[in-house]
């Protein structure tokens, strides 16, 4: 499980995150919904411990992340995968090395590295790509690579930053896929950021709204789209103020 | 104007300790040989092979200038083998190390500051801490290993092409002979001159690639920042270069 609790951050004067708590649980997709700015990417960096916060405390399985040692963050990041918002792919890496590069850590034999490269590629519909490098990728493709890194890990949860920004509909629906496909696959705890509204009710068990730095609103996609919170219906329908 | 004064000497304190947190992480990561073993071979050659042809050039063209002045300033006063002795004593003391020094820190510590600088904008240093990587040990170890043991292999070779393009030059431009020019280059030579100058390079190659490091991983604000901390990291390596460079001949000469 992971647990916001009270967490603030703030960058020099601007205040991103005042007060978040929130609750993602073992085995569904929390999707994290806002506008551009408001700090979900900020709040997805405090998980693994990419961020800390200023006050308050994210836990995953009651492990207090800013309180981790290195050692204990690297354990920790060996439980989750993360998707970046444009990949992150190692440019002089090729697709193949890219997904094997978390695994090389794992001191795995390079048989099963190759193995779990392999099939990750598979299961984002990349098989024979293994020779490319990422400059020779579309960006839908990168975003595939991306998450073909993550699970091949097979962590335990998986943090996506922005899945579908920047695709068109097509892609975003084929990453929108992806991502069920994933859980579906291993069973993973998922947190997705997101301000892609059809992409949140297709990959979501739950959504919660971040505004202003906390959450306005959580609950089941439902509750969501079913909503009288003026903020929440504002955002959901894309209505201009 | 005390505000501006305050906010300075506040900025001031905090670079002192993002830099020691940095060497202190850096120290850290020292035991984790599994992880920049590997990428410290291909940093070796990157800066050591890639290197070699600018020292060189630098180095060869240097031989010939010195050579040539040496014997415009000695001409009727200084017997004509003394150049031999200030070729010498220059390549190794002062100007192998220094102008490969400070070649090197354009080469080197710009392309370590805008590679490092990339990787920190598009999220890569991000993701190799997702993958449990310490990005000490995988990216910032490994470039100054190669530094420190590269630089004074690279200004050795700097000073023998000095050295002989300096004989060559002595040979066909000053009627000097061989034996007369040797005589010259022998008559005050200590271990000390040789030594002296590959520690200094050592020093170099270690503050060149940190600082390129340092400001690399530093890197915000995309395409433009990564334009400013390739410029500033050249800036600081070659004010660092000339610094150390008066330091160590106060302190070992």
């Amino acid at each position: 499980m992971i647990r916001f609790a009270d967490v603030h951050k703030a960058f020099g004067a601007k205040v991103v995150l005042d007060g978040l708590s929130l609750e993602v649980k073992d085995g569904e997709t929390l999707v994290i919904i806002g506008y551009s700015g408001t700090g979900k990417s900020v709040a997805l960096k405090h998980i693994v411990g990419l961020l800390h916060p200023d006050a308050g405390e994210v836990y995953v399985d009651d492990r207090a992340v800013s309180l981790l040692d290195r050692p204990g963050l690297t354990d920790l990041r060996r439980d989750i995968g993360y998707v970046f918002q444009f990949a992150a792919l190692f440019d002089s890496m090729t697709v193949a090395e890219n997904v094997a590069l978390g695994l090389k850590r794992r001191d795995l034999p390079e048989e099963e590295i190759a193995e779990r490269v392999h099939e990750a590629l598979a299961l984002v519909d990349l098989t024979g790509s293994d020779a490319r490098f990422p400059a020779e990728l579309s960006g839908g493709m990168r975003k595939r690579v991306g998450i073909a890194r993550a699970i091949a890990l097979r962590p335990r949860y998986i943090l996506y930053d922005e899945p579908t920004t920047g695709l068109d509909p097509v892609t975003s629906a084929v990453m929108d896929r992806l991502m069920v496909r994933t859980r579906e696959h291993l069973g993973v705890t998922g947190v997705v950021v997101t301000h892609d509204m059809k992409s949140a009710y297709t990959v979501g068990d739950r959504i919660a709204m971040l505004y202003e730095g906390r959450i306005r609103q959580a609950g089941t996609v439902l509750e969501i789209q079913e909503s009288d919170d003026p903020v929440v219906r504002q955002f959901i329908e894309g209505r201009p103020t | 104007m005390i505000e501006l004064i305050g906010a300075r000497a506040v900025q001031a304190i905090e670079a002192v300790g993002r830099w020691g947190h940095f060497m202190q992480d850096l120290g850290r990561a020292f035991p984790d040989v599994g992880t920049w073993r590997g990428p410290t071979m291909v940093q070796l050659r990157r800066v050591g092979v890639d290197s070699l042809p600018v020292a060189l050039f630098i180095a060869a063209f240097t031989g010939v200038v010195l050579a040539l002045q040496a014997s415009y300033t000695f001409t009727g006063t200084v017997p004509l083998y003394f150049v031999g002795t200030l070729v010498g004593k220059t390549m190794m003391l002062e100007l192998g190390p220094v102008l490969a020094g400070l070649a090197l820190a354009g080469r080197v510590g710009a392309s370590m500051a805008a590679e490092l600088g990339t990787m920190k904008v598009t999220e890569q240093v991000d993701a190799l801490e997702t993958l449990a990587y310490d990005p000490q040990a995988y990216l910032v170890l490994p470039r100054v290993i190669a530094g420190t043991v590269m630089f004074p292999i690279i200004v050795a070779l700097a000073m023998l092409v000095g050295i002989t393009t300096g004989w060559l030059t002595s040979l066909a431009l000053l009627h000097l002979s061989t034996p007369e020019f040797l005589k010259g280059l022998q008559l005050f030579y200590k271990f000390k001159d040789t030594w002296f100058g590959l520690f200094k390079s050592s020093t170099f190659g270690f503050t060149v690639t940190l600082v390129g490091c340092v400001v690399g991983l530093g890197t915000y604000g995309g395409a433009e920042g990564v334009g400013r901390s390739t410029t500033r990291a050249v800036v600081y390596s070659c004010v660092l270069i000339l610094v150390l460079d008066a330091f160590w001949a106060v302190v070992l000469l």
